[in-house]
């Protein structure tokens, strides 16, 4: 059962320079009480994917028509802004990457959490209040009952992220986009986080969509993932089946650039050649081809589909993607 | 065993470590205090002058024994122990003038910078965040307003509509109007784009609820300090109005207006010039110290 199913989004910036196609044909697929993970560089698209599922792009950006994002039987990409704030940190709420900078400073945490449980919930200040020292307590914040009082400036970053997670929490959504929820925290407190967000899930029932580009944390906290590079999604499948055998060259580079426990500094890193593309002019054909080890000619040309492979789905030109042609073509350029 | 190069840890001499970090918030205080205001020398001074200018105008027909229009049989009488600043042509005291005096200075000065204040939030807050064509549509027409010189439409405005109270508060505050829009606008811009806002989008709070509860909070201290150097600027644009004749009319007194009566008789009476204006002076003097002391009071940036 999928519970939320995006298609064909495309999320473009005009800017000065040009048209940047930032997010150009996502499809994604979120099972319900399932964990996704949105795994890729920066400047993937992996952020503005998030941001356009929630519809929080501002101009200069721009969903473009024909993009769909399904969500309880409604295209969330064609329904109103009055509609979108009854779903907005109702059913699908968001945890920003950073921590420091998310929580407004003029108002105590417990005013921020409040404030979104009264707007979806009909309850008088004082349940809410109460609601809001039972959430703090729900994500491990010592004290609520006299940190609900705080103000942000007198919490430490960890404890921030706490909060967003507590005000991400408070109607109990069925889906929470996590963007990058750890980057800004130092090692420890990540695996706290990530406990957390793991713990709550579970307990909440919830579908979440975890941005990270740590694929240590996809193989440990997700059921799925999706391969995202140059605003396109490159593979998705179950994590099991892809982490056993990647069907696209760039999420076979990804796994082996991770540098293992034991490794000499003789061992030379795994590296992937190049950097990404300019989302303002991306390259004809398939994108990662200029970094692809097993580019060949017809790479450059057309620009593949997401097609069924024994582990999901790729877009890649050597996995049945190819017609007969071309994949003569591969046996003769290699 | 002990150490050559003991630790701090191991020496009896380090530092106390509080037992418990939370320990200085019991009872609370500390959470519910609000980010408090740092006084310093420029604000404190320039608040207990603008307050004392207030008090003193409260209280003019307490502290005076003469009534601003009595008039008595001594005229341009140099200041005695009776007439502590001396009587004006008509004989009038001059220190319950200036005290009356103030009081519509005053009143017309802050009354017009909170005019100026509300609307021109309002409007820099709305184009801020609108952007786009709003955006540019309020901006030109603040241009427009500004291109004029500010005495010059003032005595325009004032001279079509009538000189009293409420056509000075109305004019001086359309006068006024663009300094707090323009600063308003900026400030929006820049917390906009802050994470926050993002946040309280993604919350579901409605954009025109995000606006005031949540970006109008935190442009509020450029614009407090904007609104205190506005009433220098008030009081000095009310004295020159009245000096024209075009403020609050006699025989009510104004500064203004007592300097400009006291020209014709300057060489003989210097003190009725002299004490409207020190009047004029202490309270801009009051009103910009306490302005640049808010700033920095308000503004770690400084």
């Amino acid at each position: 059962m999928s519970l939320l199913r995006v298609e064909n989004l495309r999320t473009y910036f005009d800017t000065r320079s040009g048209v940047m196609k930032a997010v150009d044909g996502v499809d994604l697929d979120v099972r319900e009480g399932k964990t996704l993970g949105v795994v890729g560089e920066s400047g993937s698209g992996k952020s503005v994917t998030a941001l356009s599922i929630m519809r929080l792009i501002e101009r200069p950006g721009r969903i473009l028509p024909g993009s769909h994002i399904y969500f309880e039987g409604k295209d969330l990409a064609a329904v109103s802004e009055r509609e979108l704030e009854a779903v907005r940190g109702n059913r699908i709420s968001m945890v920003f990457q950073e921590p420091m900078t998310s929580l407004n400073p003029v108002h105590t945490v417990g005013n921020q959490i409040i404030e979104g449980i009264r707007l979806h919930r009909r309850t008088s200040a004082r349940q809410a209040r109460e609601r809001a020292i039972e959430l703090l307590e729900l994500v491990g914040i010592p004290s609520p009952e006299r940190r609900v009082d705080a103000f942000p400036h007198q919490m430490s970053g960890g404890m921030r992220q706490r909060v967003m997670i507590a005000m991400a929490l408070a109607c109990e959504p069925k889906l929470l986009i996590a963007d990058e929820p750890t980057t800004a925290l130092d090692v420890t407190i990540q695996a706290q986080i990530l406990e957390l967000l793991r713990q709550l899930r579970d307990r909440l029932a919830m579908a979440v969509i975890l941005i990270t580009h740590d694929l240590g944390v996809v193989a440990e906290m997700c059921d799925d993932v999706a391969v995202m590079y140059a605003g396109e999604v490159v593979e998705r499948g179950s994590v099991d089946a892809i982490f056993r055998s990647p069907q696209h060259p760039y999420t076979e580079a990804l796994l082996r650039s991770i540098p293992l426990l034991g490794m000499t500094q003789d061992e030379p890193l795994n590296v992937i050649p190049g950097v990404v593309p300019s989302a303002l002019h991306w390259p004809g054909g398939c994108r990662f081809a200029a970094r692809c080890s097993y580019a060949f000619q017809h790479c450059h040309r057309q620009p593949p589909a997401l097609v069924a492979t024994r582990s999901g789905f790729a877009a890649c030109w050597l996995r049945g993607n190819a017609t007969e042609r071309s994949q003569r073509g591969a046996a003769t350029d290699a | 065993m002990a150490d050559a190069h003991p630790t701090l840890i191991d020496s009896a001499d380090r530092p106390a470590v509080p037992a418990d970090e939370p320990a200085a918030n019991e009872g609370g205080i500390r959470f519910l205090a609000r980010p408090r205001l740092r006084w310093n020398l420029p604000l404190a001074v320039g608040a207990a002058m603008v307050l004392l200018s207030i008090v003193l105008a409260l209280a003019a027909p307490w502290l005076s024994g003469h009534d601003p229009l009595e008039i008595a049989d001594a005229s341009l009488s140099p200041p005695s122990a009776h007439y502590w600043l001396g009587t004006d042509q008509l004989g009038r005291d001059v220190l319950t003038r200036i005290l009356y005096a103030a009081r519509s200075s005053l009143v017309v000065a802050c009354l017009s910078a909170a005019l100026a204040f509300a609307s021109g939030t309002v409007i820099g807050l709305s184009a801020g965040y609108a952007s786009g064509l709003v955006d540019a549509c309020l901006m030109r027409l603040l241009d427009i307003l500004q291109a004029f010189p500010a005495l010059l439409l003032a005595i325009a405005l004032v001279a079509a509509l009538g000189p009293n109270l409420p056509n000075l508060v109305l004019t001086m505050g359309l006068l006024f109007m663009p300094r707090f829009a323009r600063v308003a606008r900026a400030s929006t811009l820049s917390v906009r784009e802050r994470d926050y806002i993002a946040a309280a989008i993604g919350l579901g709070v409605s954009r025109a609820r995000t606006m005031y509860r949540h970006v109008l909070p935190n442009i509020a201290a450029p614009l407090i300090v904007e609104a205190s150097l506005t009433v220098t600027i008030a009081v000095l644009t009310e004295a020159s109005l009245s000096f024209l004749g075009l403020g609050v009319q006699p025989p009510d007194p104004t500064w203004g207006g007592m300097i400009a009566e006291s020209t014709s008789v300057m060489a003989l009476a210097p003190w009725l010039a002299l004490s409207p204006g020190f009047a004029i002076v202490f309270v801009v003097v009051g009103f910009t110290l306490m302005g640049d002391g808010l700033r920095d009071a308000l503004d770690p940036r400084g």
